[in-house]
């Protein structure tokens, strides 16, 4: 049964604006107060999503719930409505649980130049942004959200970012903003051409095939609005080409800045593509979806490579979201409910183990002060669970089966070997099988690729030995006694003399607020991985609806 | 005749086999370590969770043997017999359901008694083997995930089951073979291991998606969609064996596909090559990973789905096939490797390629049967040499491994370990009445009796030098003058324990040093190992013995072949057999079954006069037989069923389940050229070991230097075909460097040079813009771009970003305001 309870979307999105209000007034200098006000909002507004995901009606996942349609900018004829389906509840979950998370990891890292106040009411106000985004059905409203989430991100990498924040921060800033004018642009062209009286997502869409079976609406401007949003999308995805903001932003950004954009912030370009330019105009997205295949494949193999020329292990994290996405724009663009299945899943799940990854990166630089590939060895030697952890997200990365990355890499695959029939009753065709048979083939490549650069990465700094410089300063340095065999620790014990010297502090291993922050996470991607159900039953009727109009 | 008989507890609960050592693995991370060793009088009772490894093992061999139990029961060796399948569902996408289950017949039954078995008796090995290592019980915690990985495979309901069986197998032993990941040479080998293997899952993420949604389709249009999904293995099967035209093709580029994931997982050529860099892990791990588990995989796949290579490959129809192809030229092409290994391990593990060989061989000519029994025998004697060489390493040599340098003379030492590698190397030989010789030797009268003298010949080469190499590595292990660390001498290893291995082997040569600092030391001089090693040579090298005689057809049993063949007989849906076509004798053409060019199929006149034999006189009925090949052209068999011949459709509402197997009548005459093959090898061999590397006279020594066709030879196979210098030093090295480093100068240069061109550009255009033309003229196209262009180029100057922040104060000023307003209205 569908509850009416319409005030758990507003509150769900919109308390953590309670505790940026809050935090106000409570002087930048009480630090503790600061993160527990903060924390406190994001853990409440967490409360009412697993609220949410306990009244949420699973045998009709494929409705909009709890839905509200209440006026809102009556002079553009913009409607608050927002709702929330199969599609929307894991990732609107996820943004809350992510910020959660961030949130206890930055109890004590808090990245230079500190002031928690400040770098807590952002990520508040960006988990507004976040979860906005998810459950809008209007689109002004949507894009309100969509761009809502830009500043604090923005603020975030450029003031507590890395040596080149400001370049990255302003690239990050424009390049999306140039993405979503256009976007925007496509929003009111699809207003205006359709006559719409709102810009309500599902009258849209009606309107669309009612406009364009009485030939009011070209398969031209069709396509030309289609494509503007897809720019719009792409950029945020990132898509090959348009991902050249990803490195520079992820590189820079704070650890807890990586975090969100790589679990919550790429997915706004996906998820737009799932919830708004395939329902809309499903006549264009099949003409635009050979393109957007290859693109994705080409991302899959381009973002592999270049994160095997890499010697920063952050970048390389970066890069190989380029791939990662690369799989789930596959999916999306099979235009079948496998594919795009697949690619929901594969959303939730990057941004699990990429997140993952990145709280490991922000990790080892807190230790090693470095992330270059070169000067770290030995990890698992020195601070040997966070190499483990380090580890299992790499294999999660990699698409092992078992883990939540696998369901998201290979049933895309899978899609790929059979695209969209087509759909006579809207004029749309089949897409070429043998075209994404080759996209499939070159698809599985990369997955060799992936276990190259995350394994290859693993094997340099993770095995091995410490290097001279951070030799003695770990776990290393503890266990000596228990080695027996005296030439090896012999060979080991010069080295620890000789550098006793430097000026690295000792290197602890996973601390308590890692551990929280982090166990959650490791949970859901063995969770996922061993029951994929759990999620793939949520957004299976929603997707089977989108995918009926390509005949899936 | 209807199997009436319910399967029982064991078979309708298979699933717990692999998921009892699923659980121990958790249980062994998150305890393991807390455990301490408990004394106990005079017994050390190991902690570190290694017990509950060799418990959780115990408890899945109990269960399997149950099942075995149970299966053999159930089945009675004439009928068709409905496989126990299980399936939960496991993921659902666009109406089709996954399921997580268990699909248990005679071939899974088997090899899940085979894994539990094995498993159990390595662990047991591994508990004194792997005494005081630094990582115990992370060792104990992969072992026991491996073998859970293979039992889940081996019972999988369906193809993705099958996969994160696989898939779990390629992440353990990527964690078993690094397990001393210090050196970077160990963690070379994992990754290579691990890559090589991916490079071939290319195949099977590709041809699980083939037939799989091929499948799918059929069974669908077949309304079967209740019973099955198009992953599972049954209804692939019988997907591949309805003999729908329309599926011809795909079921071809299927099978290539699938085929592909084998030759990686089971070290077929060209992708043999991570196989003995494998052997950088600890002993017990090799011994595993070479005998019942992980490189076993890929044959099982075959054997597995052998209905979609049997028609996608067209077997028996042609006269060559991939898989016989791949499988023959890997026999000839490791055993030849295995003669220029110094190390023990090595020769073993390009023993167990080339054995692989016969068995991917043995299903590529229609010889299913003995190429599934020579998984069970193999198992046997290879996991028991494995365990040899480790207890030369453990006591005899110092925990070396280089045959040459520290072995030699080892026999009277340790006569226990001598005797049981005497026996599992005749084993493997195929010596007569030794396990290895009732599978081998099958695989080649198949491969004879169906007409592919090629395969034929191989198979008997192979023999050859099978049994060569083996009298090598006996004769240099336990004869002969006894070297290095074999004589006492412990300081040169010591030092040479340390000491960078030469480049040409330097991949994996390392492993030797971490024996010596990892496993307990001992300074005694060769002497022989303690129980928990003896114990399970024992039992293995009894086993290399006896475990052929289930299936001998020279004494007339044919158990294995009754418990574990699938009958190729078209069944009803419900399980029934359908008695017309059932077993009946045939007589093969030239070139097996292939239709000949008058276009007529040989098998097809017979089954159209099938006369409606019923099974037990099929059965009976094989007595007539052949004259015995090469004398003549037309070779006679017994064939169980008429699935998988040409043209043959099921009727309507049966179906096929399995291809059929022509099995041809035993003959001493027969098995007379690959006896005097062994014997040739045996004493060939020996000759050239005396006169090589013997105590006195070496008239052969040094012949490398002399010759210079030797010394190209020995250069050539000592490089491995020079096929590790082209994956790694060109292919791999190539992509990771000069094509990544371009592609990345690409994404900085290009790419991302484009934006900031536009931006600085842009810049420009604004500047002048201001500066000569008015402003008014700029129109809204050029605004949008200059924005966004004039911003990137602002980047390259920190200072001027006042602009984006004050937009950005206010975007969000306002925004934060119609949020807050919004809240107030609607609560």
């Amino acid at each position: 049964m569908l509850t009416d309870q319409n005030w758990v979307l507003s509150v769900g999105v919109f308390l953590p604006l309670a505790g940026v209000l809050v935090m106000m007034f409570i002087p930048k200098s009480d630090e503790l107060l600061v993160k527990f006000v903060g924390l406190l909002a994001a853990l409440a507004t967490l409360g009412i999503g697993i609220y949410t995901l306990a009244e949420f009606d699973y045998g009709q996942a494929e409705k909009l719930q709890f839905a509200v349609n209440t006026s809102w900018i009556d002079v553009i004829h913009s409607r608050y409505i927002v709702g929330l389906d199969g599609l929307s509840l894991p990732l609107y979950i996820l943004s809350m649980v992510i910020t959660v998370l961030v949130m206890i990891y930055s109890w004590n890292h808090v990245p230079s130049p500190g002031n928690p106040k400040a770098f807590y009411m952002l990520m508040l106000v960006l988990q507004v942004g976040m979860a906005g985004t998810f459950v809008a059905q209007d689109l002004v409203l949507f894009f309100v959200f969509f761009e809502i989430v830009l500043l604090p991100m923005y603020f975030m990498i450029g003031v507590w970012g890395g040596e080149n924040r400001q370049y990255a921060s302003l690239k990050f800033f424009l390049y999306t903003m140039f993405g979503s004018a256009f976007m925007l642009v496509a929003f009111l062209a699809l207003f205006f051409k359709t006559g719409g009286t709102t810009f309500s997502m599902t009258q849209l869409a009606d309107l669309v095939q009612q406009k364009y079976a009485e030939g009011g609406l070209t398969s031209t401007t069709m396509n030309l609005i289609f494509a503007g949003m897809a720019l719009g999308f792409a950029v945020k995805v990132p898509m090959f080409p348009f991902h050249t903001w990803l490195p520079d932003a992820h590189t820079q950004a704070p650890t807890q800045g990586s975090v969100i954009l790589a679990a919550i912030l790429l997915k706004l370009g996906t998820y737009g593509f799932v919830r708004i330019a395939l329902p809309i105009l499903p006549q264009a997205a099949k003409v635009f979806a050979p393109w957007i295949g290859l693109l994705s494949v080409i991302g899959i193999i381009y973002g592999a490579w270049c994160c095997l020329a890499q010697t920063d292990m952050k970048r390389l994290i970066a890069f190989s979201s380029v791939a990662h996405m690369g799989f789930v724009m596959l999916g999306i663009s099979t235009l079948t409910s496998y594919g795009i299945n697949a690619a929901m899943f594969g959303m939730v799940a990057h941004g699990l183990i990429t997140g993952m990854l990145f709280f490991v990166a922000g990790s080892v630089k807190d230790r090693y002060h470095t992330l270059e590939i070169k000067r770290l060895s030995g990890m698992l030697k020195q601070v040997p669970k966070l190499g483990w952890i380090m580890g299992f997200a790499a294999m999660a990365s990699l698409g092992l089966p078992g883990l939540a990355g696998f369901w998201g890499e290979f049933p895309a695959i899978l899609s790929a070997f059979e695209p969209a029939k087509g759909n006579v009753d809207l004029a749309i065709g089949p897409l070429s099988v043998n075209l994404y048979r080759t996209f499939m083939i070159i698809a599985s490549i990369g997955t060799v690729f992936a276990a190259g650069y995350l394994l290859w990465l693993y094997q340099r700094t993770a095995f091995g030995t410490p290097t001279a410089e951070f030799a003695g300063l770990g776990a290393d340095a503890d266990d000596q006694d228990d080695h027996a065999h005296g030439a090896h620790d012999a060979h080991e014990g010069a080295e620890d003399t000789g550098h006793a010297d430097g000026h690295h502090e000792k290197l602890h291993d996973v601390g308590i607020f890692e551990w929280i922050a982090w166990a959650p996470m490791l949970a859901a991607i063995v969770f996922f991985g061993v029951y994929p159900q759990a999620m793939f039953k949520v957004f299976d009727p929603a997707v089977s609806l989108i995918s009926k109009k390509f005949g899936g | 005749m209807i199997a009436t008989a319910a399967p029982g507890w064991f078979l309708e609960h298979a699933y717990v086999i692999p998921l009892i050592p699923a659980v121990a693995f958790a249980l062994i991370i998150a305890f393991g370590k807390r455990i301490p060793d408990t004394r106990i009088g005079r017994y050390t009772i190991p902690g570190g969770g290694s017990l509950i490894g060799v418990a959780s093992m115990l408890g899945s061999l109990f269960f399997a043997a149950g099942a075995a139990l149970q299966w053999i029961q159930y089945t009675d060796g004439e009928n068709y017999v409905a496989a126990v399948r299980k399936s939960w569902v496991w993921w659902q996408s666009g109406g089709i359901e996954i399921g997580l289950g268990q699909q248990i017949d005679g071939l899974s039954v088997m090899v899940l008694l085979l894994v539990a078995f094995i498993s159990t008796l390595v662990q047991i090995y591994s508990l004194e083997y792997l005494k005081g290592d630094r990582r115990y019980t992370h060792f104990f915690a992969s072992l026991t995930l491996f073998s859970a990985g293979m039992l889940v495979m081996v019972l999988a309901e369906n193809m993705v089951q099958l996969i994160l069986g696989w898939e779990i197998m390629g992440l353990c032993s990527f964690m078993l073979i690094g397990h001393w990941w210090e050196e970077k040479a160990n963690s070379r080998a994992s990754l290579k291991a691990f890559f090589t293997v991916r490079t071939g899952d290319i195949g099977l993420l590709v041809g699980t998606a083939i037939v799989g949604l091929s499948a799918q389709k059929w069974i669908t249009a077949n309304g079967l969609q209740d019973q099955y999904s198009g992953f599972s293995i049954e209804g692939i099967s019988r997907w591949a064996l309805a003999g729908d035209s329309q599926y011809k093709s795909v079921l071809t580029w299927g099978a290539v596909a699938l085929f592909i994931a084998c030759i990686g997982k089971s070290g077929q050529f060209p992708l043999h090559t991570w196989l003995p860099d494998a052997m950088a892990g600890p002993t017990p791990v090799s011994s595993l990973l070479h005998s019942s588990t992980m490189v076993v995989a890929g044959v099982f796949l075959v054997a597995r789905l052998y209905p979609v290579f049997f028609e996608g490959l067209r077997i028996l129809d042609t006269n060559v096939n991939l898989i016989a192809v791949i499988g023959g030229i890997t026999i000839i092409v490791a055993a030849l490797l295995a003669f220029v290994q110094t190390d023990i391990k090595k020769v073993l593990a390009y023993s167990t390629v080339s054995q692989l060989g016969y068995m991917m061989m043995g299903l590529g000519v229609g010889a299913w049967t003995p190429a599934v029994f020579h998984i069970w025998t193999h198992a046997f004697f290879k996991c028991c040499l494995f365990l040899c060489a480790g207890s030369v390493a453990h006591s005899g040599s110092h925990h070396s491994f280089d045959m040459k340098k520290d072995m030699g003379g080892l026999w009277r030492k340790m006569p226990v370990t001598f005797v049981t590698w005497t026996i599992s190397s005749m084993a493997l030989a195929g010596v007569p009445f030794f396990a290895g010789w009732y599978s081998k030797d099958e695989i080649i009268d198949i491969a004879g009796g169906n007409q592919y003298w090629v395969f034929f010949a191989i198979g008997l080469a192979g023999a050859f030098l099978t049994t060569a190499y083996m009298t090598r590595a006996t004769y240099l292990t336990f004869f002969g003058k006894a070297r290095g660390a074999a004589a006492g001498i412990h300081d040169e290893n010591h030092s040479d324990a340390h000491a960078p291995a030469p480049s040409a082997h330097g991949a994996a040569d390392a492993h030797d040093a971490h024996d010596a600092h990892d496993a307990h030391d001992s300074h005694a001089g060769p002497h022989e190992s303690p129980w928990l090693i003896k114990g399970p040579l024992v039992i293995l090298a009894t086993l290399a013995i006896i475990a052929g005689l289930i299936n001998a057809p020279a004494f007339k049993i044919f158990k294995f072949e009754e418990w574990v063949e699938p009958k190729a007989m078209p069944v009803s849906l419900t399980g029934e057999t359908i008695h017309e076509g059932s077993a009946r004798n045939i007589s093969v053409g030239a070139f097996g079954l292939r239709t000949s060019s008058e276009g007529e199929s040989e098998r097809k006149p017979v089954a159209a006069e099938g006369d409606g034999h019923s099974p037990t006189e099929g059965e009976s009925g094989a007595e007539e037989h052949s004259a015995g090949y090469p004398g003549s052209a037309i070779e006679e068999g017994h064939l169980t069923g008429d699935c998988g011949t040409p043209g043959f459709v099921p009727a309507a509402g049966t179906t096929c389940y399995a291809p059929g197997v022509i099995h041809h009548e035993f003959e001493w005459v027969k098995a007379l050229p690959a006896f005097l093959l062994v014997v040739l090898g045996f004493i060939i061999s020996s000759a050239v070991c005396v006169t090589l590397y013997g105590k006195k006279r070496r008239p052969l020594a040094g012949l490398t230097e002399r010759n210079i066709i030797a010394r190209g030879l020995y250069k050539f196979l000592w490089n491995r075909y020079y096929l590790d210098a082209l994956y790694e030093g060109v292919i791999v090295r190539g992509i990771a460097h000069p094509l990544a480093r371009a592609m990345y100068w690409l994404n900085q240069n290009v790419f991302d040079g484009i934006v900031n061109g536009a931006g600085r550009s842009g810049r420009k255009v604004g500047e002048i813009t201001y500066k000569y033309v008015d402003q008014g003229l700029v129109d809204g196209v050029v605004n949008g771009s200059g924005a966004a262009a004039r911003g990137t180029g602002t980047a390259l100057r920190p200072t001027q970003s006042g602009k984006v922040s004050q937009y950005g104060a206010l975007l969000f000023a306002a925004a934060a305001l119609a949020a807050l307003i919004l809240v107030l209205v609607n609560s």
